[in-house]
């Protein structure tokens, strides 16, 4: 059919007056189709609803530039007398001379001034550690780092003997020498059957051992022997950003293998492993993070055998790892739950072990996953150290009250809430962007 | 082969196979769990037993009906100082309730309204929402709730300054908001449950408001039969609305209603109902906050319901406002709902972060003075901690099942 209509349609074709040799330049768009107009348009004017909203939103920002603006142009940071007095006779402004007189105090709190070098130090060295954990174009050796940098860190920070953190640090040394050393020694003890078992459990016992009794002896022999030691700072003078870094970084860094453990609890066939996880997790989700801090600065030390009394940061950093870890099973829940059935069937038919599977096929892909909702979590995490100040530890928060309690600055008060806002900003920004972009590196599917 | 499978092992059961036959592996792990847990609660009582005991403590309620010496500020029921513990911790969740309630509602308006504008072609209204949603959620709540109470404090007049000054139904001063209350000039008084008293006008309003909107109903349903018989609807709109509105109306010029306008007396206003200022912080502060929150959560789930149901829509002559509310949101929804629980639930929370600002919630009564003037850490603690589980736990409870209903029903 087609090939006769084309056929007679080219026997009728008469014939041709005209044919243009090359093309016709194109001519511009009309000037409301192109350009800012355009754009305008479409953007901003679509609709007589759209059009008051664009009226409403720049009436909206107008209003909050000229209230804001000013105040921040017309600002004073080091007037002649360092106080809010000083600030009001040069400037009618902002007064972040407050910031400026206080900046060490924000982030150090009242650590002793001429240690200040020790924290920044801890700092850098964080970012060291951070480094090969967070990007991968870093050198792999400096994973060992990573790895000695929880002690090394809190050396630095708190002070006292090395010994004491070297000790510590050789736990984990003493429990694989006598997995790898001591294996052959087991199995004559008690045979084939149980040696492997029994190796294992003897290296945890070794572990636990060497950290409940061994570690105080050997730390006090070694100082007598050889003091070697930093200034010892106490709990109390720890405050500002550096404590909000601390009890975030300890929470963030703990509550991610807590987290999968309780998550791999939740799903277990087990039914009393299942229960356990269930019941901790809704209990630590159940209730708001203050009551548990309050929970860490009244209760926890009559859940220890009496005399103990440990510092009250670190009964923080224990409470907060509890309750993100809760938060953070119930993340990686949803990634393993979100797994095809396939994936483990697959794992099955191979033949891998449960932990092997778990390992190497499932975990991989729901952590992936669960990025996104993790560094929420992370993030949330962040934010909730500023709750320390209901316990008196003096948060940022908490020494931007004892700032303005200050005869000097009575009175000052956006300038302090803006920079500790903004502080929270970059960092919690900046860990939101980074999710995002390991995001796009992991990303395998072909979409 | 076929021997190996046939003959009976040689011996029995032996003790290594608890660890490595698969069959009985696992209630091996769970028997060594139960004990591991078992032994660990029993050391933790125990510790606890000693140390109480050491301190000359006893682990006893009885603080809750002992006089509590303190005033609560913002309260809904009779108090006084002289009042106990335990009617002072009613006040207090009371006060959680009503702050985790109210901020609930307005955080839902404000995310939906946010998370619709992200998205809207509008550049400019899209870019004010992603600072809003960037601002709020980046940086900690109780920053917010201090820098929001401040503004509350800084921002208005002191009632001192009304001094004089014509002062309409609503005043707005730094130490909190008048507004007119509802009075009575003959009411039916108050019926004594013992514990708190019940306003028996607001039972009397509420039950005829109730009658009312039955009767609406029935009327509807009514009009329902007729056109289903006859095929014409009969116009029973303005029966509907007499029927809820004119027997409120009658029963409230019966009891003699009449509304109390706040009034400066002294250094403050008097009559009225007052909202304080920690209370209208917070609950500004809560809602912009989990507004932010919800804002991403209504994003992410307009984002997952698939374009093509928005062209269908378009292509069947509906308007965008008519294809977010008929189309888009229903199926969004189920997107959403999950998530919004977690937000509610968040909420509810936060609400604890009023002791930071002098509001008198569940944990400034409980867990704040009572804690502090009886030195009961663990009673009041396991109080605390058991209300706040319970509100989770229920509130997750119900949104679930609503979550079930909403659910797409699949092969």
């Amino acid at each position: 059919m087609s090939e006769t209509h084309a056929e007679t349609a080219f026997a009728r074709k008469a014939p041709v007056a005209f044919v243009a040799e090359g093309e016709i330049p194109a001519s511009p768009p009309p000037m409301n189709a192109v350009g800012p107009v355009k754009w305008i348009r479409d953007n901003l004017f679509p609709g007589p609803v759209n059009a008051i909203l664009t009226i409403l939103s720049l009436i909206f920002i107008v209003f909050v530039a000229y209230e804001i603006l000013p105040w921040l142009i017309d600002s004073s940071w080091s007037p002649a007398e360092m106080s809010l007095a000083g600030c009001r006779a040069e400037a009618s402004g902002a007064c972040f001379a407050v910031i400026n007189e206080r900046f060490p105090q924000f982030f150090f709190g009242f650590y002793p001034q001429d240690l200040y070098w020790r924290p920044s130090l801890a700092f850098g060295f964080l970012l060291l550690a951070l480094w090969p954990v967070l990007f991968e174009s870093a050198p792999r050796k400096l994973l060992f780092f990573s790895a000695i940098y929880p002690v090394l860190g809190y050396w630095l920070i708190w002070g006292g003997t090395i010994w004491g953190p070297l000790a510590v640090l050789a736990a984990p040394v003493v429990g694989w020498l006598i997995y790898t050393r001591l294996g052959g020694l087991c199995e004559r003890l008690v045979g084939e059957a149980f040696g492997p078992l029994m190796t294992l459990i003897a290296a945890v016992l070794a572990v636990i051992v060497w950290g409940l009794f061994l570690v105080i002896p050997i730390d006090e022999a070694l100082s007598a022997i050889a003091p070697i030691a930093l200034q010892h700072v106490p709990s109390a003078k720890l405050g500002g950003f550096l404590l909000s870094l601390i009890i975030g970084v300890v929470g963030i860094a703990a509550s991610l293998p807590f987290g999968i453990a309780l998550a791999l609890g939740r799903q277990s066939n087990l039914f009393i492993v299942k229960a356990l996880s269930v019941g901790f997790i809704e209990a630590m989700r159940g209730v708001p993070l203050i009551t548990l801090l309050f929970v860490a600065s009244t209760l926890l030390n009559y859940f220890l055998p009496p005399g103990t009394n440990f510092d009250l940061i670190l009964r923080v950093c224990i409470m907060v790892t509890f309750f993100a870890s809760a938060y953070m099973a119930e993340v990686i829940r949803g990634g393993i739950a979100a797994l095809p059935k396939g994936q483990y069937e697959a794992a099955d038919a191979m033949g891998l072990t449960y932990w092997q599977s778990m390992r190497l096929i499932i975990l991989p892909q729901a952590l992936k996953i669960s990025i996104p909702n993790i560094v929420s979590t992370f993030i949330g995490l962040f934010k909730d150290t500023t709750l320390v100040i209901v316990i008196g530890l003096l948060d940022p928060l908490g020494l931007s009250s004892a700032i303005r309690a200050d005869a000097n600055w009575n009175g000052v008060v956006w300038e302090l809430y803006g920079f500790i806002a903004l502080f929270f900003f970059i960092f919690c920004f900046g860990m939101s962007r980074y999710s995002q972009y390991l995001e796009r590196k992991l990303r395998t599917d072909h979409r | 082969m076929t021997v190996s499978a046939t003959a009976r092992p040689e011996h029995g059961f032996r003790l290594s196979q608890l660890i490595y036959d698969t069959r009985y592996r696992s209630t091996t792990i769970q028997v060594v769990a139960m004990f591991a847990f078992m032994l660990a609660v029993g050391w933790v009582v125990n510790n606890a037993i000693q140390n109480l005991e050491a301190l000359g403590k006893s682990f006893s309620f009885s603080f809750l009906f002992s006089t509590s010496g303190y005033d609560v500020n913002q309260r809904l029921l009779e108090y006084s100082s002289q009042s106990t513990h335990g009617r002072a911790a009613i006040l207090g969740i009371l006060n959680t309730l009503v702050l985790a309630l109210v901020g609930c509602i307005t955080a839902t308006i404000l995310g939906v309204l946010a998370g619709v504008a992200r998205l809207s072609k509008n550049w400019i209204v899209a870019r004010l929402m992603t600072v809003y949603v960037e601002g709020f959620r980046n940086v900690p709540v109780l920053l917010w709730i201090i820098v929001i109470t401040a503004m509350v404090n800084e921002s208005m007049p002191s009632p001192r300054d009304y001094r004089g000054v014509e002062t309409g139904a609503f005043v707005f001063t730094n130490r909190g908001f008048y507004f007119p209350e509802a009075l009575f000039s003959h009411g039916l008084g108050d019926l004594d449950l013992g514990l708190f008293k019940v306003s028996l006008d607001l039972m009397a309003i509420i039950a005829v408001l109730a009658a009312g909107i039955y009767a609406a109903k029935r009327i509807g349903r009514a009009a329902d039969v007729k056109q289903a018989e006859t095929g014409v609807r009969p116009r029973v709109f303005w029966y509907r609305v007499a029927a809820i509105f004119l027997p409120t109306i009658a029963l409230l010029l019966f009891l003699g209603f009449h509304i109390g306008y706040p009034e400066l007396a002294g250094f403050n206003f008097k009559g009225g109902t007052f909202l304080r200022d920690s209370f209208i912080g917070l609950w500004l502060a809560l809602s912009l906050y989990t507004g932010a929150f919800i804002a991403e959560n209504v994003r992410a789930g307009i984002q997952a319901v698939s374009k093509g149901q928005t062209e269908a829509a378009y292509a069947l002559g509906l308007r965008p406002s008519r294809t977010m509310k008929l189309v888009i949101l229903p199926q969004a929804m189920r997107v959403i709902v999950p998530p919004l629980i977690s937000q509610y639930l968040n909420l509810t929370k936060n609400t604890s972060l009023a002791i930071a600002v002098g509001y008198m919630d569940a944990t400034g009564t409980l867990g704040g003075i009572t804690l502090n003037q009886t030195g009961r850490e663990m009673e009041t603690l396991l109080l605390l901690m058991g209300f706040y589980l319970i509100i989770s736990l229920s509130i997750s409870f119900v949104m679930n099942v609503y979550n079930e209903r909403m659910k797409l029903r699949e092969r």
